[in-house]
């Protein structure tokens, strides 16, 4: 199960190709864009884990201002510190792909909003996503009238039942009538 | 006849239940067994994130193996029922198997299911493949498997043929989506072009070039001696004229002669065919893009129903890999936020209403006189080009020959920003600007053409005329000829008249004369394309650049700058180009290969320019917020240049001297000829029939029914949308009120949990109200939400729960009476009920 081996074996390639949405090409460039990020001891190592600021250095990631949390989101380690294996590298390239579907990437795309992994989005999460759009400099900030009446906005189109969070479906509700969501939410390497 | 003994054996460890005789024991156990496997399929389908779920996993598959030789033995005993019973369980398995990448799990999870589920589809698929008559089952399982390899790989071939990915990824990164969108979409239109040039060259140039007459053989095809001195000119070349004019590139070349080689291949049928499977194909094209797009993120239409959570969620673009563009990005999703809650407050504003609607209305006064003023320029200049037709070549100039070309060019260069700063006076919301700017330069694209193509028809007429005199003159020369010839020879066999072809009498083909216009227009609108990019944006470039060094101000943060890329100019011009390309397709069967030329060259110069010369947008605001805006504007072009088309081939007649139809009345007459001619007798009634009146009348109007069905159910649908959403609201609210039991938003209803013991008597809503969906979000917030309705009671008066609840006088069943006070809040007050 899972390798990082210097070569991927033809099993292996053919299991990721049925549990992902990648093409051949782009899991074999995966694989050889992640074993760049390795140490040359690690090289060889099944299973082999990337730190969360390596993978921050790639380029597509480099300027996305959900890097950190993208990493989080997809890392399987019992540290909690974002680092991925290949595994979870694929299922990052596989949710931000293409052919993916509307489900998984709004499914990720919730999880990735809620900064506090709360299972659902509520004022502090929809402020921390406000911040980190609109940039770090200061003078780019919202005043806080102007978050509370964004968030307040927010609230009253997403919020169904009124409960004051968003939760998975009514995300899911609000972006699959969105049409800009899937083309925007991809990463391609 | 089953064994009795054989349902004890080989059963699993954990089966504990008493014998039983008979073959009721096969039954039950393998009922039991799939029961058990189905059991095992929806649990793996549940999300337990923890070990005792992996400690699960590994269990089933250790007992597995042990089930499976059990199987086996029992296999052969296995009646009809059961084997549909596996059958199901393998089809849910394979089910699993093709969806289980769209769960999102993580990996290790799902390469274990995949495992788990591809051995229990191996094993008892090579189960249900064994015994007689099985055999035909095991090789469709088989087959299926082939073609799912085949699928997959076809598709990563697929997937590696697209061309100019990485190009297209690189402007991707350094400049968002919306300017990646027009490549990708020039892309698309090159794949169409593509296949037209594939249909028109393979049906209909090609046939001509290896089985019709050769160059010089009939007059058709040869250059007339009064040209044949200046035909290789490339002046004249440059014009299409020459040896240009009399090549495959016009509809003149084409012979009219019924079947042409060996294989009898239908040139005339065939060229007139594909004419019209052209725009054919391209509409299917089209309507099946514009649904795969409907259905991937809806059509536009709900605009405002979630702007802000919209902005929220989807406005960062994934793809972009640039810090510069990410910086430009944050500022612009900083102001579109900004403005967005500054839009809210503003709408409730009420400026002078008045002098903004006469300024809007100057405005649409002066575009209109704008383009009517560019049409009357076109027809004045399209006549003007007769009149220079007439005259000697020699004696014109560059510019009067391609008058006409390069004043529509022009007009499109310059009445675009002309409409932009006349728009600056209606002080419209940018979005809405862009919609109206939009709709103003397709509406000048479009007068101009259509006035381009009515100047090219009084031309037409002119040159049928034309025509006829000449043939006239033509017959009375033959007849002369036949007269002098048979009263010198005195004998009534008169051989033909043989003349060389370069030196025969020709009549002026007026469609060659219309697919040479169109050559030239596309020529000079691509000339004119290339020109302003080198200009406008590469000059635009260097001089900022250079020149930074020695000026005042900072040119390049300042007035100049470097220019953006203007991405509704550019997809207009690409579709108006494409509509030119239906339009004289027909006529000059070359066009569409050049077009594949153009888009080609196309492709890299803008790659190449955009990455030099531009930068990334400062304020993103798209037109529309899905492509279908511009597929939509493609269909309407579509069908535009359609009319003109059909037009020709059903009321004028065509050349008697040059193209495929040459000697027909009209052009469809070909269609006709072949059906009474070469298709068997009955086909050619069932036309007669289908044509008729009396059956096309009926099936229109039945067209017409089912689109207002179509539309009235799915009117139904949105209806049914709203109603869920509200008992969803209505449901949640009330769930939360007897959860938190705190100051209930309805006082009536506390107070019927006051008085009554059983507090779960509380009916479910039962009434829904038409409440507009569209809320004002400046009211949001505002204290508690006061929605719940309730049959029983009148609704919630709008006050703060200042005195104890009231008695009320008997049982419940006879509350009426609506509260006082203004109880009208979002929820409008609905009778009582008993």
């Amino acid at each position: 199960m899972g390798t990082t081996a210097s070569q991927l074996s033809k099993e292996s390639l053919s299991e990721y190709q049925e549990l992902t949405f990648l093409t051949k090409q782009e899991i074999l460039l995966a694989h050889k864009r992640f074993t760049e990020l390795l140490e040359k001891h690690e090289k060889d190592q099944i299973d082999a884990r990337v730190p969360m600021g390596k993978i921050i250095t790639l380029p597509e990631l480099k300027s996305n201002p959900f890097k950190e949390r993208i990493c989080r989101v997809f890392s399987t380690s019992e540290q909690k510190d974002g680092s991925l294996t290949f595994e979870d590298f694929l299922d990052l390239l596989s949710a931000f792909s293409d052919s993916a579907t509307l489900e998984i990437k709004s499914h990720y795309a919730f999880r990735i909003f809620d900064f506090d992994d709360d299972g659902t989005l509520d004022c502090a999460d929809l402020e921390k996503l406000v911040n980190c759009l609109t940039g770090e400099t200061n003078d780019a900030k919202l005043s806080s009238t102007e978050m509370k009446q964004l968030i307040s906005n927010i609230l009253e189109e997403s919020d169904i039942d009124k409960d004051g969070t968003v939760n998975l479906s009514e995300f899911q509700h609000v972006i699959s009538r969105s049409p800009d969501f899937v083309s925007s939410f991809k990463i391609v390497l | 006849m089953r064994h009795q003994g054989k349902g004890d054996e080989g059963r699993g460890p954990n089966r504990k239940e008493p014998k039983l005789p008979g073959e009721k024991l096969q039954m039950r156990s393998v009922m039991r067994r799939a029961k058990k496997i189905r059991v095992k399929g929806r649990k793996e389908e549940e999300r337990l994130p923890n070990r005792r779920k992996r400690i699960r996993i590994r269990r089933r598959r250790e007992i597995s193996p042990v089930s499976s030789s059990e199987d086996e033995s029992d296999e052969e005993s296995m009646s009809e029922g059961e084997i549909a019973a596996l059958k199901e369980q393998v089809e849910e398995k394979k089910k699993l198997i093709a969806t289980l990448r769209n769960k999102p799990w993580r990996m290790k999870r799902r390469l274990v299911l995949l495992k788990e589920a591809q051995e229990f589809v191996e094993k008892f698929e090579g189960a249900l493949g064994k015994g007689r008559g099985k055999k035909l089952y095991a090789f469709k399982v088989m087959m299926t498997k082939k073609l799912i390899k085949f699928n997959r790989d076809f598709e990563n071939f697929k997937t590696a043929c697209i061309p100019w990915e990485r190009k297209i990824k690189e402007v991707e990164s350094h400049f968002g989506s919306s300017v990646a969108s027009y490549f990708i979409f020039l892309r698309w239109m090159y794949g169409l072009n593509l296949i037209l040039f594939g249909f028109m060259f393979g049906l209909v140039v090609l046939p001509e070039v290896l089985m019709g007459l050769p160059y010089g053989s009939i007059p058709r095809k040869t250059v007339p001696r009064s040209e044949q001195d200046t035909a290789m000119d490339f002046s004249v070349l440059f014009d299409f004229g020459g040896y240009c004019k009399y090549s495959i590139l016009f509809y003149g070349y084409y012979n009219n002669e019924r079947t042409i080689g060996v294989l009898k291949f239908r040139l005339p049928l065939s060229y007139l065919l594909t004419g019209v499977g052209i725009f054919g194909y391209s509409l299917m094209v089209v309507i099946r893009t514009m649904a795969r797009n409907a259905n991937e993120g809806g059509d536009g239409g709900d605009e405002g129903e979630f702007t802000f959570s919209w902005k929220m969620f989807t406005s960062w673009d994934y793809l972009i890999g640039n810090p510069e563009t990410a910086d430009n990005k944050y500022a612009s999703i900083t102001t579109s936020f900004k403005e967005s809650i500054v839009d809210e407050k503003e709408n409730q504003k009420n400026e002078n209403i008045h002098l903004r609607r006469f300024l809007r209305i100057l405005a649409n006064i002066m575009i209109l006189c704008c383009l009517g003023g560019s049409g009357y320029l076109i027809y004045f200049v399209v006549k003007r080009s007769q009149d220079f037709a007439k005259m000697d070549p020699a004696s014109l100039t560059w510019f009067q020959k391609n008058e006409v070309e390069f004043v529509m060019s022009l007009l499109g260069l310059v009445c675009p920003p002309l409409f932009e700063t006349i728009a600056e006076l209606e002080d419209y919301h940018p979005r809405i600007a862009l919609k109206w700017q939009l709709g103003r330069i397709f509406a000048l694209f479009l007068g101009n053409l259509y006035t381009f193509l009515f100047a090219l028809f009084d031309e037409v007429n002119a040159k049928l005329e034309t025509e006829q005199e000449l043939k006239n003159a033509t017959e009375w020369a033959i007849h002369e000829y036949n007269a002098n010839y048979s009263s010198y020879y005195n004998t009534t066999d008169v051989p033909p008249l043989v003349v060389n072809p370069a030196d025969a009498v020709r009549g002026p083909c007026w469609e060659t004369a219309v697919g040479i216009e169109f050559v030239k227009l596309i020529v000079s609108d691509m000339q004119v394309t290339f020109l302003t990019i080198l200009i406008g944006d590469f000059g635009r470039a260097i001089t900022v650049r250079f020149l930074n060094y020695c000026w005042c101000w900072d040119l390049e943060a300042g007035i100049p700058s470097y220019a953006e890329f203007d991405i509704s100019g550019n997809v207009l011009g690409l579709i108006f180009n494409q509509g030119m390309i239906w339009m004289g397709a027909f006529y000059a069967p070359g066009l569409v290969g050049l077009n594949v030329l153009r888009l080609l060259t196309s492709m890299y110069f803008q790659c190449w320019a955009v990455m030099a010369c531009n930068v990334p947008h400062e304020r993103v605001f798209k037109a529309s917020r899905s492509n279908n805006f511009y597929m939509g504007l493609l269909l309407l072009v579509l069908f535009l240049s359609l009319l003109p088309v059909v037009y020709t081939i059903m009321t004028l007649p065509p050349s008697f001297d040059c193209g495929p139809f040459s000697g027909q009345d009209r052009m469809y007459d070909v269609v006709m000829e072949t059906i009474t001619q070469d298709l068997p007798a009955f086909m050619g009634t069932i036309f007669t029939y289908a044509t008729n009146p009396g059956l096309i009348m009926p099936a229109v109007l039945l067209m017409v029914l089912a689109i207002y069905y179509l539309n009235t159910v799915s009117k139904g649908y949105q209806q049914a949308n709203l109603d869920l959403k509200k008992k969803m609201k209505m449901a949640r609210d009330e769930e939360k009120n007897r959860r938190n039991n705190k100051d209930s938003t309805n006082q009536v209803m506390k107070d019927l949990e006051d008085l009554l013991p059983n507090k779960s008597l509380i009916p479910p809503p039962t009434e829904e109200e038409p409440k507009s969906t569209k809320m004002k979000p400046g009211s949001a917030g505002k204290g508690v939400n006061l929605q719940k309705e309730v049959s029983l009671a009148a609704p919630n008066p709008r006050r703060p729960v200042a005195h104890p609840p009231r008695a009320r006088g008997g049982p419940p069943g006879h509350l009426r009476g609506p509260l006082p006070g203004p109880g009208r809040g979002r929820g409008r007050g609905a009778p009582p009920r008993t």
